[in-house]
């Protein structure tokens, strides 16, 4: 062997543990995020151009265009967007993710975190609630006018709230949230709870329109995934310090964009090995069916990265009314996925496991031994453009590209 | 006379573990054995080019 895999596995595996995910300011896209430009839109998973955008990607980016004002209505944006003077840029080519479609645009607020342990920074946008939302790929006119009160009252004022309450520890706020039924992911119901209980004594003393802060409690009270915009930074500040281990196959991104699902590998730098995206196993909302259905979409697979979400199931045994199956089943996800990591979460605990840490650090060669896949759950959007939401569910990443990073893995560092 | 002990295992009701091919289990089940079927898989899936690149990290 070239290389000591176990140690640069433990190495990865100990700067995940050490990560201290913090929540340091709000700003915008614009501001904040390396690399931005006016023309850039942000998407999730792998890179991608136009042309191979499925449908809920293409209704966010032309509702991306519509709300920067650089096209009005959509045959506008669609010409735009295939002109070729649009910049498209995966989130995790600039220290971010996004949830669903993901895209975000020059205006856009967005979440500021602080890995404190180790300086490196991840941005998010705030999140828009359940339905019909940009990144489920809808563009109407409510859509559009919730993400301008989102830039011009809602980031505003939490950021006023914020610069009064101080630096907030996610990694605090996600290992009680794990003890109280949620898993980070597709449940987080108890996170944005314990988010508003920080927040909400600064917000009412702002000296704002008393029903401006009202609406803004209402507004996070009412969307239970509010927090979901949160684990994700968490979780993308917390395994970047672990890319970039010679000899390492922890894997430190998973993303998928509706058309690819792409995976990057410590030891084999920022290379991305992507597959066909496959279909969600789901429960699907009044009216929909699979027959609705786009392919896997969003970088909120980062939570299962970090060692939350669809690997901390067992905390959550509520979410199955949410993304299907029963709560033996989410217990047996995460007891499974202890099979294809390289440690045990030190901070993230499952109470029904008799506080074990969760599963945490997925490496490569163990899921190509074991031929178990990482267990990711997940929302399910509508297949076209401008519909929106029609479900959730439980998915399995393509082998594909787990295989093709082996084989440069062995490439790389084998006999 | 001196009884072997494994042949104490059959004087009891059979209770099996299978590990490997389900059909085993399956043969069992039909003349009403209590079977559980573990759930197993060969190295690597059973894919011979994957086994090859892990033995090549000595594995």
């Amino acid at each position: 062997m070239k290389v000591d895999i176990e140690k640069a596995n433990q190495e990865g595996a100990s700067r995940i543990l050490k990560a201290k995910p913090t929540i340091v300011d709000i700003s915008t896209a614009g501001e904040a995020v390396p690399g931005m430009k006016k023309n850039m839109i942000l998407h999730a998973g792998p890179p991608l151009t136009w042309d191979r955008m499925c449908g809920p990607m293409r209704g966010a980016v032309i509702g991306g265009l519509i709300y920067e004002g650089l096209a009005k209505n959509q045959k506008e944006a669609e010409e735009l967007a295939a002109s070729g003077d649009i910049e498209y840029s995966p989130w995790h080519h600039h220290a971010g993710v996004g949830p669903m479609a993901g895209v975000a645009t020059w205006s856009m607020p967005v979440w500021v975190l602080e890995n404190k342990t180790f300086g490196n920074k991840a941005y998010c946008t705030l999140n828009e609630g359940l339905g019909k939302v940009l990144r489920y790929g809808a563009f109407s006119e409510e859509v559009i006018a919730r993400l301008k009160w989102m830039e011009t009252e809602l980031a505003p004022i939490l950021k006023k709230a914020l610069d009064k309450h101080g630096e907030i520890d996610m990694k605090n706020l996600i290992s009680q949230a794990l003890q109280m039924g949620d898993e980070g992911h597709n449940r987080n119901r108890a996170g944005t709870s314990l988010l508003i209980r920080e927040l909400a004594p600064y917000l009412v003393r702002l000296d704002e329109d008393r029903e401006k802060i009202a609406k803004v409690l209402e507004f996070m009270h009412s969307n239970d995934h509010f927090f979901l915009n949160l684990t994700m930074p968490a979780a993308k500040c917390t395994v970047d310090p672990a890319a970039n281990i010679e000899g390492s196959s922890v894997i430190y991104t998973m993303a998928r964009n509706g058309t690819d699902f792409g995976i990057r590998v410590s030891g084999l730098g920022d290379r991305w090995f992507t597959a066909p995206a496959t279909m969600v196993d789901g429960l699907y909302l009044p009216g929909f069916t699979a027959k609705d259905a786009a392919p896997d979409i969003g970088d909120s697979v980062i939570t299962e990265t970090s060692g939350i979400g669809g690997f901390a199931m067992a905390a959550a045994p509520a979410i199955v009314k949410f993304v299907g199956g029963t709560p033996k089943d989410a217990v047996n996800f995460t007891k499974q996925m202890y099979e294809i990591t390289v440690t045990e979460n030190d901070t993230y605990q499952i109470p029904f496991l008799d506080f074990r840490g969760t599963p945490t650090a997925i490496d490569l060669i163990k899921i190509e031994e074991t031929g178990i896949l990482p267990r990711i759950n997940t929302g399910i959007a509508h297949k076209d453009p401008g519909v929106g939401m029609v479900g959730a569910g439980l998915v399995r990443p393509p082998e594909k590209c787990f295989h093709d990073a082996l084989e440069a893995f062995v490439e790389k560092y084998g006999d | 006379m001196n009884v072997k002990p494994i042949n104490e295992l059959f004087k009891k009701e059979l209770v099996v573990i299978n590990m490997g091919l389900e059909s085993f289990a399956d043969n069992l089940k039909d003349v009403g054995v209590k079977v559980l079927q573990m759930n197993w898989k060969p190295p690597a899936g059973g894919n011979k080019k994957i086994s090859s690149l892990l033995s090549r990290l000595g594995r």
